[in-house]
């Protein structure tokens, strides 16, 4: 069963491609975004197409699966009616499925639930990556809003730390909002004595 | 009070006004609702938040509509159209090859006139094994129906003298300037867009080809317009308060600044205004061009779902599917256009009702007063270019009497 991949993720693709070799669905083709996809597809003869549910190119793609004439077999997206749950499961992690016709459901399910966990596997690690980005950038502001504290009040690290930290306790926010804002505020006032 | 939440789907076009405004200056909030906007780069994607529950409603191209009630490509899925959020608002535009080819002069011509000099071209194009090529906006879209209509009442026949693909709007402008196609038909900003980056001119607007062409609606699914009535009921009467805001002149600036914005078409403000204000720049440079009803709101009862608008597309699909009339189907698309929300939602506040549901499409040369159920109900010019007119009580004898 021959799988075609449209992503405008590479990472992404090269998760989901992943998934399906471990999983012994190794006749893949994955179709580069900036190329033209009609003629990768044509080209590529696919049985099931996943593609990312937000691609922009996705009027375009259910318009050429239905006129085009280069394929054999008709193919329309995967909505499976008896199981209605398969496919807003897919929707919910960000796939479209598209099928030849005639393909067994049975055949289709795994493929499609297998594409649906890396997705979501996908989305869990963009989102470690982006706490991660934000931790690294919030940790870079208190950093100078600690050597702010330290040069104006004098004090040595461990004070201006706790300085810090004593306002966000009180204010009920957070540290990097504190330090956010002192932040701020010397870049519009640091100049005044 | 408490307000109910309504998540409505997007694709950020001029034509997704009404829920935006309706969100940003508090329309919706009056009424208790507090709405969700949710945008999209594609109809494909929009119509599948609203058939899995992402959304609760969406603004949808009106053939989608009709194509996802009747279970075109895909099984059937009920759904509900209360409210028109605008008529026409397109255009076509060619590529500056295709315009030079066609002689346009910097003005709207003549549909018949141009239509005429773009059959010259066609044929030779086709003499030379060059068929010219077309980009709509989606295969289901008044976009794809307006098109085809002009073409083919100009002798040009859609899918063997000249070949339509489809092409996003966000990329119509770079499919022009890559020579992908030569001519567009999509809404605006985008045609503007290409005109202002110097890869095409506008020929027509598509109120041109048809004066009151149903263009996009607010879609939802069937169970769900049954079981949130009253918070459909509220979403109409607010939308309706937007539309009446949207066509007041000294609301241009402020509507063009707030769909400008990054959050919603993330577009030039200042295409976005001559859209609105019914002005387009037909050339790069040129002086914008004012043609009135360019996209048409609000007066007239625009927003009231006709049914025989819905039949008209369905008549349409028919035609260009390739599938034979059938009276179940007329019956189906024609149902899911609800004038009876509209009308439970506005009786009281003064707005006109019409008193029918259906009426001859494309019958009138002149203003006329119409019946209803409330309120004075004007109905203006309403023509096909070519003079037809569209009875939804016989479908089949006018798709036997068209070219």
């Amino acid at each position: 069963m021959r799988i075609a991949i449209i992503d405008t993720s590479q990472t992404r693709a090269a998760i989901i491609s992943e998934g399906l070799r471990d999983a012994g669905l190794d006749d893949l083709v994955v179709i580069d975004p900036a190329g033209p996809l009609a003629a990768q597809i044509e080209a590529a003869v696919p049985e099931v197409v996943l593609v990312n549910l937000e691609n922009p190119s996705r009027d375009m793609l259910e318009d050429f699966f239905v006129m085009s004439r280069a394929l054999s077999r008709p193919i329309a997206m995967f909505v499976d009616q008896s199981d209605a749950e398969a496919t807003g499961a897919a929707i919910d992690a960000g796939v479209s499925a598209y099928v030849v016709d005639g393909l067994s459901k049975q055949r289709i399910k795994p493929v499609l639930d297998l594409a649906v966990r890396r997705f979501q596997a996908f989305s869990r690690l963009q989102r470690e990556l982006d706490e991660a980005k934000n931790a690294l950038a919030e940790r870079a502001t208190v950093d100078r809003a600690k050597s702010i504290l330290m040069k104006r009040r004098g004090i040595d690290e461990p004070a201006a730390y706790a300085l810090l930290r004593g306002q966000a306790m009180r204010t009920n926010r957070r540290i990097a909002e504190i330090a956010e804002a002192i932040v701020t505020s010397e870049a519009l006032m640091g100049d005044l004595p | 009070m408490t307000s109910e939440t309504l998540r409505i789907g997007f694709l950020p076009l001029v034509d997704a006004a009404l829920p935006i405004l309706a969100h940003e200056l508090g329309f919706a909030e009056a009424e208790g609702l507090k709405l969700e906007l949710v945008r999209d780069m594609t109809w494909a994607t929009v119509r599948d938040r609203l058939l899995y529950g992402h959304t609760d409603a969406a603004h949808m191209v009106a053939p989608l509509a009709i194509a996802t009630a009747l279970g075109r490509d895909r099984p059937a899925m009920p759904l509900a159209v209360p409210f028109v959020l605008g008529l026409n608002g397109n255009a076509i535009t060619f590529s500056t090859a295709l315009a030079d080819a066609v002689g346009l002069r910097g003005t709207l011509g003549d549909p018949v006139a141009v239509g005429a000099a773009l059959k010259q071209v066609v044929q030779t194009r086709a003499a030379e094994g060059r068929r010219l090529r077309f980009g709509v906006v989606h295969r289901y879209s008044s976009h794809n129906y307006m098109l085809r209509y002009w073409l083919a009442g100009v002798g040009i026949r859609p899918d063997s003298d000249v070949e339509i693909k489809v092409t996003s709007p966000p990329f119509a402008a770079d499919a022009l300037a890559a020579g992908e196609v030569d001519g567009i038909c999509v809404g605006e900003p985008w045609n503007s867009i290409a005109v202002d980056r110097g890869v095409g001119r506008i020929a027509l607007a598509t109120a041109q080809i048809w004066r009151r062409g149903v263009e996009k609606v607010l879609a939802l699914r069937g169970d769900v317009a049954d079981e949130r009535r009253d918070d459909v009921l509220k979403l109409i009467r607010a939308l309706h308060a937007a539309a009446a805001w949207f066509v007041r002149p000294d609301s241009a600036e402020q509507s063009a600044d707030i769909l400008a914005g990054s959050a919603y078409l993330d577009a030039s403000r200042d295409a976005i205004l001559r859209a609105i204000t019914d002005r387009i720049r037909l050339v790069p440079g040129g002086p914008p061009v004012h043609y009135p009803d360019f996209m048409f709101q609000y007066r007239e009862a625009a927003n009231f779902p006709w049914r025989s608008q819905a039949a008209w597309l369905y008549s349409q699909m028919a035609r260009w599917d390739g599938l034979p009339y059938s009276d179940a189907d007329a019956a189906t698309a024609a149902g899911v256009f609800r004038p009876d929300l509209y009308r439970e939602a506005l009786a009281g506040s003064g707005a006109p009702l019409p008193g029918a549901s259906s009426k001859l499409e494309g019958g009138l040369d002149q203003p006329i007063g119409a019946g209803s159920v409330q309120g004075r109900l004007v109905l203006g010019a309403d023509r096909f270019f070519d003079r037809r007119a569209f009875d939804p009580e016989d479908i089949p004898g006018y798709l036997a009497a068209l070219p």
